[in-house]
């Protein structure tokens, strides 16, 4: 700007009420490093949660075998319940968390609406559709989780083109969100109806679980597939960061700022719906992560998107994978992921939010 | 009038087939400042929405600097053209230096961020328009005034040539509303940018604009000199109150128009 100082500076106001609002803390790193160490100690003790009893240090130990040359002190059988059935689902707990609660937090952006969750376009009411459709059929796990993918995207896709075409002037992110509510009343209907038809001693129960959410039983090939299109899709939506704050202005002004929000708007939802079909995929509906977790990154890292989507990530992720140690040992039977995400989640984040007001 | 920034050719706009405003033709040159007025509802903010591209024009013609602008990308637009909408809240509570780094983005790619480029441009900006103290302060908690200044300062970190300004005043106190068309008025002047706004306030034309252009009850515009088109005619013809207009003499020498509704 090469303009000088105005002679007449406009006033604005009173020196004593900027020092009583003071600056707003933009960046808190020592907040961060707490949550990057309270992950870390997360991750290592959701190896000693379950039946069969093994040391958090044990089972670093296991890890640690895996690229240095240790000798074994522990028995063979904690190499399969660490590496093949304890380090698969604490991983899919941190991907899935990480994905609802990114998407949660780019869509939250993107329609500029606080109370906005990662199925807002009816992502997860299609998938669970896609999922009882292919219970019903008889489909194997493979199947049914390429169903659930697929009828994630149907139903985002249907919602975009119903949402396209009642846009025709003023926000288009209103017809978006009242389309994604219409379709994802639809497709709970269709999940009602594929449940209607399905066998009450045998798919009935089966369709029911899946739904209610679970990472129990998930191997390392269905985890990478999930994670080939959730890291790629996460880290293009961080990308889009800056992009995602000046979209919150609104479309109009977002334009003629010098974005082509158009395209934009479906890149995000294209990303969005991808990590969210492909984490609702494999571990059936779990909700509350997606909505709340993007609220708790904000209190930690302010508004601005390049941090609140990676933030919103690891928040989302660990909330899960502590949820998920509490399902499976809880109680001798194992309680479905979703149900207790809701019970533990709603007072948790309740109280956080509480304190959250508190912190400003 | 200098070099010829804007050019608007027989531009009819509305919604759909509906014409709200037919036929306008204006230009406007660098270093001027036009000022816009005419009733609520008679479609200035069309107009203005279409000469920023937001809705598809019906017919006509708008050229920057002598080129059709139908088919240029938003970038290319926006670094030639700031757009100060009237302000309101975010949901999000953004840092007021955020905001005005936003008029970067044109400069940045989609997956872009600012750089001390950009942020020292959205400082000076700021400074500029005397609220740098506020620069860390939440967007979403200073005044409404303090809010247009921000969205102003937006607007002059995209470093634009042209500047349109939807009712810039509508928030302020009567303080900053002097003091913000005066700062305009001589950003149009240093800089040599030209300024589309519109106002109100006939005295607000009467006093800042290099030009006015008026739209009456029915749309047809009337282009001139502040004082040729605010008449007392048209005041009681458009708004329906009788009102005098009066030459004063200021302390200093200078004349000054002033318009006196009719009390009571």
């Amino acid at each position: 700007m090469s303009v000088p100082a105005a002679s007449t500076p406009v006033e604005t106001q009173a020196p004593a009420r900027r020092f009583r609002r003071g600056a707003a803390a933009s960046s808190s790193p020592w907040r961060l490093a707490a949550l990057l160490s309270c992950l870390c100690a997360l991750f290592i003790l959701s190896f000693a949660v379950g039946r069969y009893p093994v040391a958090p240090l044990t089972a670093l130990s296991v890890l640690a075998a895996q690229i240095l040359p240790l000798t074994p002190h522990w028995e063979g059988n904690v190499d399969i319940v660490v590496l093949g059935i304890r380090l698969p689902r604490i991983l899919a707990a941190l991907l899935v968390g990480a994905a609802l609660s990114v998407s949660g937090a780019a869509y939250q952006g993107l329609f500029r609406n606080p109370l906005v969750s990662p199925g807002i376009l009816g992502v997860s009411a299609g998938a669970g559709f896609g999922a009882a459709l292919a219970i019903l059929l008889g489909f194997g796990m493979m199947g049914i989780q390429l169903s659930a993918f697929l009828g994630g995207m149907l139903a985002v896709g249907t919602t975009w083109a119903i949402g396209a075409s009642i846009a025709r002037r003023g926000d288009p992110a209103l017809p978006m969100l009242l389309a994604g509510v219409i379709v994802g009343t639809l497709f709970t209907a269709f999940i009602s109806l594929v449940k209607f038809a399905a066998d009450p001693d045998d798919t009935l129960p089966s369709i029911t679980f899946w739904l209610m959410g679970s990472l129990a039983s998930l191997h390392f090939g269905e985890l990478a597939a999930a994670a080939a299109l959730i890291l790629p899709g996460a880290a293009l939506l961080i990308a889009l960061g800056w992009t995602l704050n000046v979209l919150c202005f609104g479309d109009e002004e977002a334009r003629a700022l010098g974005l082509a929000t158009g395209r934009i708007r479906l890149l995000v939802i294209v990303c969005a719906t991808l990590i969210t079909a492909a984490a609702v995929a494999i571990s059936g509906i779990i909700g509350l992560v997606g909505l709340v977790a993007p609220h708790l990154a904000r209190m930690l890292a302010g508004p601005d998107h390049r941090a609140l989507l990676p933030v919103s990530a690891l928040i989302g992720g660990g909330f899960l994978l502590a949820v998920d140690d509490l399902a499976r040992s809880l109680f001798a039977v194992e309680i479905p992921l979703g149900i207790v995400t809701a019970i533990i989640g709603a007072p948790f984040f309740l109280y956080l939010l509480r304190r959250g007001q508190k912190w400003d | 009038m200098g070099l010829t920034l804007l050019d608007i050719d027989r531009l009819c706009c509305g919604y759909g087939k509906r014409a709200i405003l037919g036929d306008i033709s204006f230009a406007l040159g660098a270093g001027e400042l036009l000022a816009l007025i005419g009733p609520n509802g008679v479609g200035k903010t069309t107009l203005f929405k279409t000469i920023l591209g937001l809705m598809p024009r019906l017919s006509g013609a708008i050229r920057l600097n002598g080129e059709e602008i139908a088919r240029w990308p938003r970038r290319r637009f926006a670094r030639q053209v700031g757009y100060v909408p009237q302000a309101h809240t975010p949901p999000f509570p953004f840092l007021v230096r955020d905001v005005a780094a936003m008029g970067r983005v044109a400069r940045h790619g989609l997956f872009g961020k600012p750089g001390k480029a950009d942020m020292d441009a959205a400082h000076a900006a700021l400074d500029d328009l005397g609220i740098g103290a506020l620069a860390a302060v939440r967007y979403t908690e200073i005044s409404g005034g303090e809010r247009q200044l921000v969205l102003i300062a937006r607007a002059l970190a995209q470093a634009p040539r042209l500047l349109i300004m939807d009712e810039p005043t509508s928030s302020l106190d009567y303080g900053n509303q002097l003091k913000t068309l005066a700062h305009v008025r001589r950003l149009a002047a240093r800089q040599n940018l030209g300024i589309l706004l519109t106002t109100h306030h006939p005295d607000h034309a009467l006093l800042h604009a290099t030009r006015t252009l008026t739209l009456d009850r029915h749309g047809r515009a009337a282009l001139g000199a502040p004082a040729e088109v605010i008449t007392e005619d048209y005041l009681s013809q458009t708004y329906g109150i009788a009102s005098e207009i009066h030459v004063i003499r200021r302390r200093d020498g200078r004349e000054a128009r002033l318009c006196v509704p009719e009390a009571g």
